[in-house]
């Protein structure tokens, strides 16, 4: 583990979450939870859990991303909160 | 230095408390239907952090066994240079759960907004209660 690294990827990981809850616009919302699921990813390979790494690499920033932006295509883009 | 070690193996832990704690409050606090779920991988992720936290240590390298220390006939393991693989592995399953969850919630989703025309909360139970 690499403290500062550790640190810096931790820290973007909160923003992207944060941005994530409180935008509008869903489809941004979409985006910045594939970032966060991206940062996850950084911070796996930086713990030495690789396989995990991958895993959230294809699953968590690639499949979870599709299906999102295809329901909020299909449905509204606008939120009210 | 034994203060600032014992403080950056806290970051992860704090981090995931935070993290938990903004997915329970899109959860609780939006009344978008997308952005609770948005919450709910949140809070997924968050403790997926926690327990593969768990598993980190200082100066130790990924679980494959190390081409060196294959010279005899049984590898000579050092357990502490080695991360745990242990809870890497149970959290592997813990993704595919929660991608599967997040699949049929979707799918709720899609069904919620032909039949009612809205993905908002309040507007949702309004229009249940008029129309049974």
């Amino acid at each position: 583990m690499i403290w500062q690294l550790d640190l810096i990827l931790l820290g973007l990981t909160v923003a992207c979450a944060l941005g994530a809850v409180q935008v509008r616009d869903l489809l941004t919302s979409v985006v910045l939870l594939s970032a966060f699921s991206l940062f996850m990813c950084l911070l796996w390979i930086e713990m030495g859990a690789v396989d995990v790494a991958f895993t959230e690499a294809a699953v968590g920033a690639g499949v979870t991303t599709v299906l999102f932006v295809v329901v909020v295509l299909k449905t509204e883009r606008e939120s009210q909160d | 230095m034994a203060g600032l070690a014992d403080l950056i193996g806290q970051f992860n832990n704090v981090t995931y408390v935070v993290l938990m704690m903004i997915g329970f409050y899109a959860m609780t606090g939006k009344r978008n239907l997308v952005k609770k779920l948005v919450g709910m991988n949140i809070f997924q992720w968050s403790i997926i952090l926690f327990v593969v936290s768990l598993s980190a240590k200082r100066d130790a390298t990924i679980p494959i066994v190390l081409e060196g220390n294959n010279a005899g006939a049984l590898p000579a393991l050092e357990a502490a240079q080695y991360v745990n693989p242990l809870p890497q592995v149970l959290m592997l399953t813990a993704i595919v759960v929660g991608v599967a969850i997040t699949g049929v919630a979707l799918a709720l989703l899609l069904r919620i907004y032909k039949r009612y025309g809205t993905l908002e909360e309040d507007q949702l139970l309004e229009r249940i209660r008029l129309t049974g």
